[in-house]
C-alpha cells in the first residue's frame, strides 16, 4: 500500500477526489445563496458584497438572507424574490425589532445556537425611550440595526464590532452628538464629547480596561434611559461600593433627594468625570462643597477640618518618601520601608473613600492610621540616614588610627635611618 | 616571650640561615623606586579579596533563586556585612587596577627584561587570572546587570573561531546564561582561579626574590658611570616599613569607598525580561567592548566581532611574549616595546573613556 | 640631606615613637577584627530565600479566617480553609492593584476598591478584574505556614 501511494499518479488522483469532496459538503453545509451574486455588483444601498456578508455572524451560523428578507435563495433569477413566496423586501424601519426579536426572543430557538445568550432584549427595547418613541412612530430613533449593523453584524467581543466596549460609545455618538439629528428632541449633545474628557474614557483608552464603563454601562443597552435622578447613585454604586455604602448612611442623601438633585452628580458630574482632587474639598474653582454651603457654617467647618487631615497625611507620606530617598542614595536599603509605605498609601486612599459619609471624625480615623504608617517610615529612614552616620563615624574613626599608624611609620623609619645608614652604597644587584 | 619563642624554633630550625636572604635584601633605591611599590599592592589587595572572599562564603549561596537574596542579607542583615561586602567588590577593582598600572610600569621601567622573562609571563598570566576573577565574580550577586553582561561576555567568546561555541557551552553550562552558570561561575571564582593563583604567585614571587629588584636602564646606566651613587635600601625594615605605609593608605582608602560609596545591589536578574538599555562591562574590560562595537560588521570577508577578538587574541600572545622583543644589547627592541606600551596605554584609556562617554 | 646634629634620639622621643607606632598598629588591627567578629556571629533574622517566606504560624488562624502576610515585597493573602488547611495567593487586584480581602460569610475575595471578586482558587468571577490572582504553594514545616513560589514541573 504504502509504495502504491509513494507513486505521484495515485497521490494525485487521491488528492482531487479530496478536494472534489470537501467542495461538495462545503456548500451543502452552507444553504444556497445565490442572492449575494446579484447584489454584490449592485450600488448601496441595495449592495452586499461576499466579503461583507462573511464577517457576519448570522451568515457564519448558517442563515441566508432568505431568513430575514424571505424569499428563495436557490433560485438565481427575480423570482427569487417574489411576494408569493414570502419575500419582504426591505424591511420597514419600524418593524425591524420585531423581526429581529421574532428569533432573538425565542429562547427555545436562541438555545439551538447559544443557549447563555439573552432573549430579552424585544422587552427591555420596549421600556427604552428608543423603544417607546418608535411605538409612537418616530423611526428617527434608534432600532436595532443602527447599533449591531446589518449584513457585517459581529458579536459584542469582537474589538472591531461597533457594540463593543472599546466602539460602543462612539456608535451612540453617532446619533446623540449630531445636533442637527437631535433637533427637537430637547437633550443636549455634548454628552460624548465630554465623556471623552473622563477618567472613565481614559480608563478604556489608555490603560486598555474593557471593564471600564461606557454609555451602556450606566444607561443599559437595550432598555436604553437614562438612570433617573434618584438611580443615578445605585448605577455607580455597582462599582464604587463603598463610597455610595457611606453616602446612604450621610445627610446629604437626604438632602440631595428633597431638593431632587442626584447623588453623586452633583459632585462628580456625570459624563466628564474627572479625577477627583482633594482640590475639590478646597475653596478654588473646583471646590464643590461651596457651590451649596455658605462660608463659616458648620458644613465649612467640617469642610476645611477634612481638607487638613488629607494634606498633613499627603504631606507625611511625601516626607517619608523624601526621607527614604536620601537614605537610599546614600546606599542604604530600605526595600522594607517602601512596602510599607504603600500602606500608607492605602489608608490615604481609604481617607478620600471616608469623606463620602461626610462626618469629620471618620475621616480622622482613617488619617491617624495612615499618619501612623507614615511616622513609622519616616522613623525608619532617619534610622537608615543615623546608621549611615554611624558607619561614617566609624570610618572616621578607623581613619584616625590609620593617620596614627601612618603617622608613626614616618617618624619610626625616620628614626632608624638617623641611627643607621639606611643607604648603603652597594654593588648593582642584577 | 617573644626571646623564649625564638630560641624554641632555633632550637629545631635554622631560624637565622632561613631568614637571612631576607634580611639582607636590598632594593635599588633611585627616583623610581615608589615604583616598586604596585607589585607589593596589589599582592596586598588579593589578600584582602581572599579574607573578604572568605567572609563572604559563608552567607553567599550560589544558586539562582537565592544568590540576589543572600547578597542582600548579608548588606542588610548581617553585621558589618555591608563592610565586608562592599570592600571586596571596590577591592577587586582597585586590585585589577592596581595590576595594570604594575604591568605598565614594569613594561616602562624595563623589568621584564633578560633574565626576568619568565617574571614577565607568569605576571601577565597573573592579569588573565584576575579578570577572570573580575567576570565570574560579577555574576554572583545575579542581579540585572550582571547577568545581562555575562550574557553579552560569553556570547562575543561563543565568536571565536572554531573552538568558540564549546567555550561557551562550557562557560555557561549550557547553551544560555541560567542558574546552572551562576554555579559553574562560583566554582571558578572561588576553587579552580585561586588555585590557579595561588601556583602563579608563588612562581611570580619566588623568581621575584631570586633575581632581585630590577634597575631601569637609565639609572643602570648611570650607575655604572659613576658607582659611587648606586644606592640600596634594606627592605627589612626600611622598604618594608614604607611598604606598610602604602599599605594603611590603600586600607584608608578601601574603607572610605565602602562607607561612602557602597557598592550597589541592583535588582534581581529575571532571565525573561528584555535586556535594560546600557549594557556593559565593568570598566577593565570597556576598551575591548567599545572597539567590538565600533568595527563594522563585515571587514573584507571576515565578521567584524570575529576580526576584533583575533586581534585581541593576538595582541594578549604578544604582549605575554614581549620580553623577547626586546633582546639585550638591542635598542630597537626596546624603543619598539616602548613604542608598544605607549599605543597600548593610551588606546586603553581612549577606548575606556570612549566606552563611557557614547552611552 | 642634612646629617642629624644629634643622631641618637631622646629616650623619651623613642618611647613616644614606640607608644605611637605600636598603639596605632594595634589599634588598627582591633579596628579590623572587630568587625569580623561581629560578622562572623549569625544574625537573628535566618531569612530563607526570597522565593519563601513564613507566612505565619499554625493555630494562628482559625479554620475560614484570613491573614494578610509579606510575600517579598508583595502583599499576599493566607486563607485557612473550613477542613483546616491553607491556601495561599497573591493580595494584588489585576484590575488597579488594591489589597483585596477574604470575606468569610461568603468565602470568597473580595476587592473593595471596585467590588470585583474572585473565587478560592484565585479565578476572577465578576467584576473589573481581568486576570486571576496568582496561586502560592502552601507546605507545613513544624509549626510554621511556609508560602513559596509555585515551581515549574
Amino acid at each position: 500500500m504504502a509504495t502504491w501511494l509513494n507513486n505521484g499518479f495515485p497521490r494525485s488522483l487521491i488528492l482531487l477526489l479530496t478536494i472534489v469532496c470537501v467542495c461538495v459538503c462545503g456548500v451543502r453545509a452552507q444553504a444556497p445563496n445565490t442572492c449575494l451574486d446579484c447584489h454584490a455588483a449592485l450600488d448601496p444601498p441595495l449592495q452586499v458584497t461576499q466579503a461583507q456578508f462573511s464577517q457576519d455572524i448570522h451568515a457564519q451560523k448558517g442563515l441566508t438572507c432568505a431568513s430575514c428578507h424571505g424569499g428563495d435563495p436557490a433560485k438565481a433569477d427575480m423570482d427569487a424574490m417574489s411576494k408569493a413566496i414570502g419575500f419582504r423586501g426591505k424591511i420597514k424601519r419600524s418593524q425591524i425589532p420585531e423581526l429581529c426579536g421574532h428569533c432573538h426572543s425565542d429562547g427555545a430557538f436562541m438555545r439551538k445556537y447559544n443557549p447563555s445568550l439573552r432573549t430579552d432584549q424585544l422587552t427591555q427595547y420596549k421600556t427604552s425611550v428608543h423603544g417607546k418613541r418608535l411605538l409612537q412612530g418616530d423611526t428617527k430613533v434608534a432600532v436595532c440595526i443602527d447599533c449591531h449593523g446589518v449584513h457585517d453584524l459581529r458579536p459584542a467581543s469582537d474589538p472591531r464590532s461597533k457594540i463593543s466596549p472599546l466602539n460602543v460609545a462612539q456608535t451612540c455618538s453617532r446619533c446623540h452628538s449630531d445636533a442637527k439629528y437631535m433637533q427637537g428632541y430637547g437633550i443636549p449633545t455634548d454628552q460624548y464629547a465630554k465623556y471623552t474628557q473622563s477618567v472613565h474614557h481614559e480608563a478604556m483608552t489608555v490603560r486598555g480596561d474593557l471593564s471600564a464603563p461606557t454609555c451602556p454601562t450606566c444607561h443599559g443597552n437595550h432598555g436604553a434611559a437614562p438612570p433617573g435622578i434618584d438611580s443615578v447613585k445605585n448605577v455607580c454604586a455597582n462599582c464604587h461600593v463603598f463610597q455610595a455604602q457611606m453616602y446612604d448612611k450621610s445627610t446629604h442623601k437626604v438632602a440631595f433627594q428633597s431638593a431632587g438633585l442626584p447623588g453623586c452628580v452633583v459632585c462628580h458630574s456625570n459624563h466628564d468625570v474627572s479625577r477627583p482632587t482633594d482640590a475639590k474639598l478646597g475653596t478654588g474653582p473646583e471646590a464643590v462643597c461651596m457651590r451649596c454651603h455658605k462660608p463659616g457654617d458648620i458644613c465649612d467647618q467640617a469642610r476645611a477640618k477634612m481638607l487638613q487631615d488629607l494634606t498633613q497625611l499627603d504631606g507625611a507620606v511625601k516626607a517619608a518618601d523624601r526621607m527614604l530617598g536620601v537614605a537610599e542614595s546614600s546606599g542604604m536599603e530600605v526595600s522594607e520601608a517602601r512596602t510599607e509605605q504603600d500602606q500608607a498609601r492605602d489608608f490615604l486612599t481609604e481617607a478620600r473613600v471616608t469623606i463620602h459619609s461626610f462626618k469629620t471624625e471618620l475621616v480622622e480615623q482613617d488619617i491617624q492610621a495612615g499618619l501612623k504608617i507614615a511616622a513609622k517610615t519616616q522613623a525608619e529612614g532617619r534610622a537608615a540616614l543615623a546608621e549611615r552616620d554611624r558607619r561614617r563615624r566609624g570610618l572616621g574613626l578607623s581613619l584616625g588610627i590609620i593617620l596614627v599608624v601612618l603617622l608613626g611609620l614616618r617618624l619610626y623609619i625616620r628614626q632608624i635611618e638617623n641611627n643607621t645608614g639606611k643607604v648603603e652604597t652597594a654593588e648593582l644587584r642584577h | 616571650m617573644f626571646v623564649a619563642l625564638r630560641n624554641w624554633i632555633d632550637e629545631r630550625f635554622d631560624w637565622a640561615g632561613l631568614t637571612a636572604p631576607l634580611r639582607e635584601k636590598t632594593v635599588p633605591y633611585h627616583d623610581l623606586s615608589y615604583w616598586y611599590f604596585l607589585g607589593g599592592i596589589t599582592l596586598f589587595l588579593f589578600g584582602i579579596q581572599v579574607c573578604t572572599g572568605i567572609l563572604l562564603l559563608l552567607y553567599y549561596r550560589p544558586s539562582a533563586t537565592e544568590a540576589f537574596e543572600s547578597v542582600q542579607y548579608i548588606m542588610t542583615r548581617v553585621q558589618f556585612g555591608w563592610l565586608v561586602r562592599s570592600i571586596h567588590s571596590w577591592a577587586a577593582n582597585l586590585m585589577i587596577f592596581t595590576a595594570f598600572c604594575h604591568m605598565f610600569s614594569v613594561l616602562f621601567l624595563g623589568a621584564y627584561r633578560k633574565p626576568r622573562e619568565l617574571t614577565w609571563i607568569s605576571g601577565m598570566l597573573l592579569l588573565f587570572l584576575a579578570m577572570g576573577f573580575g567576570f565570574s565574580g560579577y555574576l554572583l550577586p545575579w542581579n540585572t546587570l550582571a547577568f545581562f553582561a555575562t550574557k553579552v561576555g560569553t556570547e562575543i567568546t561563543g565568536q571565536v573561531p572554531v573552538i568558540g561555541h564549546g567555550l561557551k557551552v562550557f562557560l555557561r553550562g549550557g547553551e544560555d546564561v541560567t542558574g546552572a552558570t551562576l554555579t559553574r561561575f562560583f566554582g571558578f571564582h572561588v576553587a579552580l582561579l585561586p588555585g590557579l593563583t595561588v601556583l602563579l604567585l608563588l612562581t611570580h614571587i619566588a623568581l621575584v626574590q631570586y633575581f632581585g629588584m630590577s634597575v631601569p636602564p637609565a639609572v643602570e646606566a648611570r650607575w655604572k658611570a659613576l658607582p659611587s651613587e648606586a644606592r640600596q635600601m634594606k627592605f627589612f625594615p626600611n622598604f618594608f616599613l614604607r611598604e606598610l605605609m602604602a599599605w594603611y593608605i590603600a586600607l584608608g582608602v578601601l574603607g572610605a569607598l565602602a562607607a561612602i560609596l557602597p557598592w550597589e545591589l541592583g535588582t534581581k536578574a529575571d532571565p525573561f525580561a528584555p535586556a535594560p538599555a546600557g549594557i556593559r562591562p565593568e570598566w577593565y574590560f570597556m576598551f575591548m567592548f567599545q572597539t567590538l562595537k565600533k568595527i563594522p560588521a563585515k571587514v573584507w570577508f571576515l565578521d567584524g566581532d570575529v576580526l576584533g577578538i583575533l586581534a585581541f587574541g593576538v595582541a594578549g600572545i604578544l604582549w605575554l611574549l614581549l620580553p623577547f622583543f626586546d633582546q639585550a644589547g638591542s635598542r630597537r627592541g626596546r624603543r619598539l616595546v616602548l613604542g608598544a606600551g605607549i599605543f597600548a596605554l593610551s588606546y586603553i584609556i581612549t577606548m575606556t573613556i570612549y566606552g563611557y562617554m557614547a552611552k | 640631606m642634612v646629617a642629624d646634629p644629634n643622631p641618637q634620639l631622646k629616650p623619651a622621643r623613642r618611647r613616644m615613637i614606640k607608644i605611637l607606632l605600636g598603639g596605632g598598629l594595634l589599634g588598627s588591627f582591633a579596628s579590623f577584627i572587630y568587625p569580623v567578629l561581629r560578622y562572623l556571629v549569625p544574625s537573628p533574622v535566618a531569612e530563607l530565600g526570597g522565593d519563601q517566606v513564613i507566612a505565619g504560624k499554625t493555630g494562628e488562624l482559625k479554620p475560614n479566617a484570613a491573614k494578610i502576610f509579606r510575600f517579598g515585597s508583595r502583599p499576599g493573602l493566607l486563607i485557612r480553609n473550613s477542613d483546616g488547611s491553607y491556601r495561599a495567593l497573591s493580595a494584588t487586584c489585576t484590575h488597579l492593584g488594591c489589597i483585596v480581602q477574604y470575606r468569610s460569610y461568603l468565602q470568597e475575595i473580595w476587592c473593595a476598591c471596585h467590588n470585583g471578586l474572585y473565587d478560592l482558587n484565585g479565578r476572577n468571577v465578576s467584576g473589573p478584574p481581568p486576570r486571576p490572582l496568582e496561586v502560592y504553594e502552601v507546605h507545613l514545616r513544624g509549626d510554621d505556614v511556609v508560602v513559596s513560589l509555585k515551581r515549574e514541573a
